[in-house]
């Protein structure tokens, strides 16, 4: 079956089975490999993508469900070269360490800083439930979030809406670093 | 930090981060390859016995689907088991995946089903039909107690219980009181985020290029060369990221086996990656029972220990892991004896995980001196500084270094167990009954031999690399830093590169050595290019250093300065062009001062104080807060230390409070084989959890002073949290975990 819809704001089209998994049409057909399998059953978060906005887990949606859909994945966070908050302070607050949680609780922190924008600990902790991480102990991800939380408040009063970031930019090369794979 | 250097302590960001946050970090099953074929794992479904038939054909009609491998049709493989022996391998006799028809484990491999997609594949291997000749199995640790036998040595790393020291059994009657109970576990699954993975790429020329989720890629090398017979040369094993593990990837799993199997039948590039279920069908924490006898003088002197184990192993392999030892060398006592047995089942061997044998052996000792407290009516804290000891009785050595003292006080400190009410049930929050409990740990601090190469450009940019492994724990960081730190380079001019069998060798990531065996190799090898460089700056014309000795500059901001007059200086890039040298390399392999060494004990030590709130009504346990002082030698790297301790003190709440995998004795299989019944702790579960690291200085353990923190963090932290529970209850529960029906 012909699927078009669209990733990181670009439009794709893949022709798959209607029953694939969103996880692989992503990772093993348009080469996101950025979404991660934990489970395959919708218990670890891993595979967390925004399907319009929404947080879901892309092991349980089947590809052919997003005919004319929007999907943003780890890889459409941030613009060219820029980091988002969320990712800058993933980084400088330690809040990954094996990082094959991260990109499913990068996704559903924005989701949570979207509508929240000045979240609690334990609204953080609420919007996070459905991401396991096994490294991190989850104090760092939840202090990651805060100051996110806070950099973005100061982005909007400086560059507008923070809304924007992540969303309506393509798929794209994110810059370099220096401790790609091989 | 672009354009300061960093020095060693120094508390920087995780220099992989950027790719991990991005998602450009790619992990072993992400690698792709022309023409990749997809493997799906068939598992046997009973634990003993035979496969009696073995019908592939409605699989293989499928279309898409290539070959279906099984001990039918496998190629020849090496006929010893030395040839299956890794480097963390137990003695006996490694499984070896579609040998034959015998069936030792539920779980076990049975068929690989080699296909053009994952999905037929997977829809494929459910068409494969087994049938059984079926055994009687046992995997009921309880039932086989009294089978148990003395395990057979052969583990590397692993010290059998020392001799008995004067006499524990006619101390332990005589002492003024004593306490004797039995501590059980369960088995527990590293269950690491990432799945075990492996891609092989066949080479045109027949090379593999195997991209494998593994702690160490010469282990992973090694054992391909060994069972397929291959040169080592034609096997590249990758793995620059590791999805966590924990453990479970320091042995090469049968999904690199069958992967590489695959290859090798089909002259094609092939991808395995387990399911979750899967991942419960390999090493785990084995079920142990221990017995803890303590008897001490009226004032709290410990006259006696008594510490016996029995821990479940495979019928082929025996799994051995420190449990008992550590009784006679953590407090100051005359009369102690030990014993350490295994008792085989039908399961798979179990595999190192997270400080393999301190986590047990400490929550039984240290749950049994907290019994040990209240019979004497004392402070927890004050009988450990009772029996503080200076010496390991065991050895009769002195530690190299041991601050456990200032983690106690630290701790303590910050904790405010001064407040502590010393009877259980006499602190309480509304219907919470509030208590608070303290244990101590304790972990080995070894160096392995270890190599790292490195090349210094002219711009300033230098490239170190070792075959070592990056699990999450931060090897990329420390190891940048370190090799910054040393030539006084900022850290973005610095890379540190891992996980290739063509960087120089460097030991399984295990055992929390990594920072002290390839960081000495990394540190040693950079002093080398940074004499290099010191040579060349002399040698310039007029050069201000030309009567300094290497011990009168410092290195910093990409120049060689002189230390009494940094004006006075020479910058790398000059120095490198008067010299004509456009690269500066080196490569080093640095061994432990073994003989020095020898004449100590080395160890990590903590302290940890857990404060929990326990629901009257309903024995939900709260951890609300964790106190951890870490006496872990010089820290290299601040920030990823700090995660370090705070990830595994959440690991002992997941020990002592949710992780068990239940095994059903009828089906002999594990039966909550998947994270929505096996409960790793998540979010809901963790609040206030404090890391504090005392000073101390070690110049025995190896060049940097560095301890290793990966393990330390959880040890002692089940039991502090089951002495806490006590402490809210009353209620003393000697099996782990302890889920709320044990309290009600
Ligand atoms: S992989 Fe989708 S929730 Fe775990
Ligand atoms: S960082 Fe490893 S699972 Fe979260």
């Amino acid at each position: 079956m012909k699927i078009s819809f669209k990733v990181n704001g670009a439009a794709r089209e893949l022709d798959a089975p209607p029953l694939q998994r969103l996880l692989d049409a992503l990772r093993l057909v348009l080469g996101l490999t950025g979404t991660k399998e934990g489970c395959a059953e919708g218990e670890c978060g891993a595979c967390t993508v925004l399907l319009d906005g929404e947080p879901v887990n892309a092991c349980l949606v089947p590809v052919g469900q997003c005919q004319g859909r929007e999907i943003t994945t780890v890889e459409g966070l941030g613009a060219a070269g820029h980091l988002s908050p969320l990712q800058r302070c993933f980084i400088d607050h330690g809040g990954a360490q094996c990082g094959i949680c991260t990109p499913g609780v990068l996704i559903s922190a924005e989701h949570l800083l979207r509508r929240n924008p000045d979240p609690d600990d334990d609204a953080i902790r609420e919007a996070l439930a459905g991401n396991l991480c096994r490294c991190t102990g989850y104090q760092r991800i939840i202090e990651s979030v805060r100051a996110a939380a806070v950099l973005r408040r100061a982005d909007a009063r400086d560059v507008g809406d923070p809304r924007d970031v992540g969303d309506a930019r393509g798929a794209r090369d994110v810059s370099h670093d220096r401790q790609e794979a091989p | 930090m672009r354009g300061e250097a960093t020095r060693i302590g120094d508390g920087i960001n995780r220099v992989d981060g950027r790719a991990k946050v991005t998602g450009q970090a790619k992990y072993a099953a992400e690698f792709e390859a022309e023409g990749l074929l997809h493997g799906w794992v068939v598992s046997s479904g009973v634990a003993k016995g035979k496969i009696a038939t073995l019908d592939t054909s409605a699989a293989l009609a499928v279309e898409g689907v290539v070959h279906v491998l099984t001990h039918e049709n496998r190629p020849r493989l090496a006929w010893f088991d030395k040839s299956y022996r890794d480097e963390d391998a137990p003695a006996g006799s490694p499984f070896r995946p579609l040998y034959d028809d015998a069936i030792v484990y539920s779980g076990q491999p049975v068929a690989l089903v080699v296909a053009t997609t994952l999905e037929i594949a997977r829809h494929a291997a459910s068409l494969v039909r087994v049938t059984y000749k079926t055994e009687e199995h046992e995997t009921d640790l309880a039932a086989r107690r009294e089978k148990a036998r003395k395990a057979r040595p052969g583990k590397g790393g692993y010290e059998p219980p020392p001799k008995p020291r004067g006499n524990a059994d006619e101390a332990l009657a005589k002492a003024a009181v004593k306490v004797d109970a039995a501590y059980e576990s369960p088995a527990e699954h590293h269950n690491p985020m990432e799945m075990h993975a492996t891609t092989v790429v066949h080479e045109p020329d027949g090379a593999l290029t195997i991209y494998d989720k593994t702690q160490g890629v010469t282990n992973t090398q090694t054992y391909v060369s060994n069972v397929f017979g291959l040169k080592p040369d034609q096997v590249r094993v990758i793995s620059p990221f590791v999805g966590g593990a924990f453990g479970s990837g320091l042995r090469p799993q049968y999904q690199v086996f069958l992967a590489v199997m695959a290859a090798q039948v089909l002259k094609r590039s092939v991808r395995v990656t387990l399911t979750r279920q899967q991942m419960f069908t390999f090493g785990y924490r084995p079920a142990t029972w221990q017995r803890v006898a303590l008897g001490a003088t009226a004032e709290g002197k410990l006259e006696a220990v008594v510490h016996e184990a029995i821990g479940e192993t495979s019928r082929f392999e025996d799994y051995v892991e420190v449990v008992v030892n550590w009784s006679g060398l953590l407090y100051q006592c005359d009369n102690a004896r030990y014993d350490y047995k295994v008792a085989e089942l039908d399961v798979y061997t179990p595999l190192d995980m997270r400080a393999p044998g301190a986590v047990l052996g400490l929550y039984a000792l240290e749950s049994a001196m907290d019994e040990l407290s209240y019979a004497l009516h004392m402070d927890p804290l004050a009988l450990r500084l009772a029996n503080y000891t200076e010496r390991d009785q065991n050895t009769d050595k002195p530690f190299s270094s041991k601050e456990l003292r200032a983690c106690y006080a630290q701790g303590a400190a910050r904790f405010g167990w001064e407040k502590r009410l010393p009877t259980p049930r006499a602190m309480r929050e509304g219907n919470k009954l509030v208590g608070w409990g303290m244990a101590t740990g304790i972990w080995e601090a070894m160096q392995q031999k270890a190599a790292a190469r490195a090349v210094l450009s002219i711009d300033g940019k230098l490239v170190v690399g070792s075959g070592t492994s990056d699990i999450g724990t931060g090897t990329y960081t420390a190891m940048t830093q370190i090799a910054a730190s040393i030539l006084g380079l900022p850290i973005a001019d610095v890379t540190f590169k891992l996980g290739d069998t063509t960087l120089p060798p460097a030991p399984l990531q295990g055992g929390s050595w990594t920072v002290a065996s390839v960081g000495t190799a990394v540190k040693a090898v950079c002093e080398a290019v940074r004499e290099q460089v010191f040579k060349l700056a002399k040698k310039m014309k007029g050069s201000p250093l030309a009567q300094a000795s290497l011990d009168e500059v410092i290195f910093a901001g990409g120049e060689v300065r002189l230390a009494r007059d940094p004006a006075q200086a020479v910058s790398i890039a000059a120095a490198m062009r008067a010299g004509e040298a456009f690269t500066l390399e080196e490569e080093t392999s640095t061994l432990p001062q073994l003989q020095e060494q020898a004449k100590y004990t080395r160890a990590t030590h903590s302290a940890v104080f857990v404060e929990v709130k326990v629901d009257e009504d309903l024995g939900k346990v709260e951890v609300t807060r964790v106190v951890s002082a870490i006496a872990g030698g010089r820290i290299v790297s601040a920030k990823t230390a700090r995660s370090q301790i705070l990830g595994a003190v959440v690991w002992g709440i997941g020990m002592a409070l949710e992780e068990e995998t239940l095994m059903d004795h009828d089906l002999g299989r594990f039966m909550n084989h998947n994270l929505a019944e096996y409960h790793v702790p998540v979010n809901a579960d963790v609040r206030d959890i404090e890391v504090i690291f005392v000073p101390e200085e070690d110049e025995v353990v190896n060049p940097l002073g560095a301890k290793g923190l990966g393990e330390i963090g959880i040890v002692g932290v089940a039991a502090a949290i089951a002495n806490a529970v006590f402490h809210a209850t009353g209620k003393r529960v000697r099996d782990l975990p302890i889920t709320l029906d044990k309290l009600l």
